[in-house]
């Protein structure tokens, strides 16, 4: 195994394991405000210090985690949901209108500032978690699309897809039954990093505001609320960010890793 | 190149007819009334009422989109229901904080891209090498907005070489460069680090072809052969993404302005959409959408003109 898939793994490990065990388990309870205790540094007490109500930084970055995790899965899923489908279709119809309405289809939502109308959509729609998902959703949807259209075109013509056509299988079952399996690799890869990318999107979500509501921990909230007490409590500041970093960079070495192991020669798009 | 050109041209035509068409949807479905929510709870229904026809408000959907369109391709983008001034006025103000800021970030990005993917590309798989690629992961993985508000702790609260936030006006020119160096570098060094791994594997790409191998033997040392023959066609896909990356930082520039509090497009968005000024929301995203799909038009001519194997490819 490459240091790049190891890396990765671990820290994804880390931070899913952990966000699966604040549903047990947690060192402190999340709601509980101790105000005495507000903005204590690091210690034996509080690992990672307490924040502005005195509520534990571990226990909300854990909690936080869920947060993050559920909202960036559930937005690949979606883009792979919708996505690959159109991607298929559209390979399978090459040159069709089909296939020209969903390129175009997807030029166009890609040349839209995605930040812009993810806040559009969570400021019109009412900011929280369930309206983040889909404004970061709607913007995976091309990226699937252009993949899977692009890695089902050249398999149309290979040969077991003709003795498939010949057999006298439709379209849509070559592609779900041969098509799909051989692009299911390049899919797993591009979607750590679509993952990575929506735990971004979440954090800038949250931290304006739009995404996640109190008392709902989301890690780019308590950067917001961080803001005006980094003079007094750098940590309060520094710890979720690093949750942040960290997590991101583990699902991208875990992508990279992956890529390599699973075909050296494909490259993904990194959007 | 000209149908090529004219082709995509009407592909900008139509994306703009349609992205106009989704804006103006999505914010007509929004909750709220603008005419209540300016006069508050306590207003009469007939105020209400009155207010709704001074503001064109009753009048059918169709119609609102189309003065809207009209309007706005005659640069009169209409009054803000809030401020009741000019929309256009208050978003050529604040464009002179955001524009500034996503060409500033958009220099620096391509000031330590550049030489950083080069270098590495140079020095594959040598250390050099693996020290820029370690940076740039980690360059991509750190959120702009966190970054931010590190720089303000270390630049402006510890040291006090720049201020936390703010931004005087350009008539102190030096002053007002100087509010925008934070947030420039905060919103530069993730996109430089895409830059500069896109750099380096197009370089790479670049120095295994033949005229490289053919400038070599011609008698060009490496560093010739790189630099005369490897960067310049190296940039070809380089530019792609440059112009991808001025919308991103235009774009995100949204939410390192609430981290500055800077006066710009962002900050306008926010307030506006807390006011139930859609007028302004409508007209800033729709602003920022037609900057986004231009640039991309104009990359892709750039790349055209660049990459003649292109035009006959699409």
């Amino acid at each position: 195994m490459s240091r790049n898939l190891i890396l990765g793994t671990l820290l994804t490990a880390l931070f899913t394991g952990a966000a699966l065990l604040s549903f047990l388990w947690t060192p402190y309870d999340t709601g509980a405000l101790v105000i005495a205790e507000r903005l204590q540094p690091p210690s034996a007490a509080h690992w990672l210090g307490t924040d502005h109500f005195g509520r534990d930084i571990l226990s909300m970055i854990m909690v936080g985690a869920r947060t993050s995790i559920a909202v960036a899965l559930v937005a690949v899923g979606i883009g792979m949901g919708a996505g690959v489908p159109l991607g298929l279709a559209a390979a399978a119809r090459r040159g069709g209108w089909l296939d020209e309405v969903i390129m175009r289809g997807n030029d166009l939502i890609f040349a839209f500032p995605s930040l812009v109308i993810a806040i559009l959509i969570t400021a019109i729609f009412g900011p929280g978690a369930t309206n983040a998902i889909i404004a970061i959703g709607i913007f995976n949807i091309p990226v699937f699309a252009r993949l899977a259209r692009g890695a089902a075109l050249p398999l149309w013509t290979r040969e077991f897809v003709m003795a498939a056509r010949v057999a006298g299988k439709s379209a849509p079952r070559i592609s779900a039954e041969h098509i799909l399996p051989n692009i299911a690799n390049l899919l797993i890869v591009q979607g750590t990093i679509q993952f990575s990318l929506g735990i971004l999107a979440e954090a800038g979500l949250s931290y304006v505001g739009l995404g996640a509501q109190p008392p709902v921990p989301s890690w780019g909230r308590m950067l917001a609320d961080a803001q005006t007490m980094v003079a007094l409590a750098p940590h309060v500041a520094i710890l979720p960010g690093l949750a942040i970093v960290l997590m991101v960079l583990g699902l991208n070495l875990l992508g990279d890793g992956l890529r390599d192991r699973l075909d050296p020669r494909l490259r993904v798009v990194r959007a | 190149m000209l149908s090529y050109a004219l082709k995509r041209l009407a592909i900008l035509a139509v994306s703009l007819a349609v992205a106009s068409l989704v804006i103006f949807l999505v914010v007509e479905v929004a909750p709220g009334d603008p005419a209540s929510y300016m006069l508050g709870i306590n207003a009469r229904p007939d105020t209400v009422a009155a207010l709704r026809t001074e503001l064109g408000l009753d009048l059918p959907k169709w119609e609102r989109y189309l003065a809207w369109i009209g309007g706005m391709l005659q640069g009169d983008f209409g009054t803000s229901y809030t401020y009741r001034a000019p929309v256009a006025q208050m978003v050529t103000e604040r464009l002179w904080v955001s524009l500034p800021l996503a060409l500033y970030a958009l220099t620096l990005s391509t000031l330590i891209a550049f030489p950083a993917g080069i270098y590495a590309a140079a020095r594959r798989g040598r250390a050099g090498d693996i020290g820029v690629m370690g940076a740039t992961q980690l360059g991509i993985a750190v959120p702009n907005f966190w970054f931010a508000m590190l720089l303000v702790l270390l630049f402006a609260l510890k040291l006090r070489w720049f201020s936390a936030g703010g931004f005087p006006g350009w008539e102190t020119p030096l002053a007002a460069l100087k509010a925008l160096t934070l947030p420039a570098v905060a919103l530069a060094l993730p996109q430089a680090a895409i830059l500069a791994r896109v750099m380096r594997s197009s370089l790479i790409d670049i120095l295994h072809e033949d005229f490289i191998r053919t400038a070599r033997a011609k008698g060009l040392s490496r560093r010739q052969a790189l630099w005369r023959h490897g960067v310049r066609n190296a940039l070809i896909p380089v530019l792609t993404i440059l112009g991808l990356q001025f919308s991103f930082l235009l774009a995100g520039a949204i939410i390192i302005e609430q981290v500055f509090f800077l006066p710009g497009l962002g900050r306008l968005i926010f307030q506006a959409i807390t006011q139930r000024d859609l007028i302004v929301v409508e007209s800033v995203v729709m602003l920022l959408v037609f900057a986004v799909i231009s640039v991309n038009f104009l990359t892709d001519l750039a790349y055209a003109a660049a990459d003649p194997r292109l035009r006959a490819a699409r």
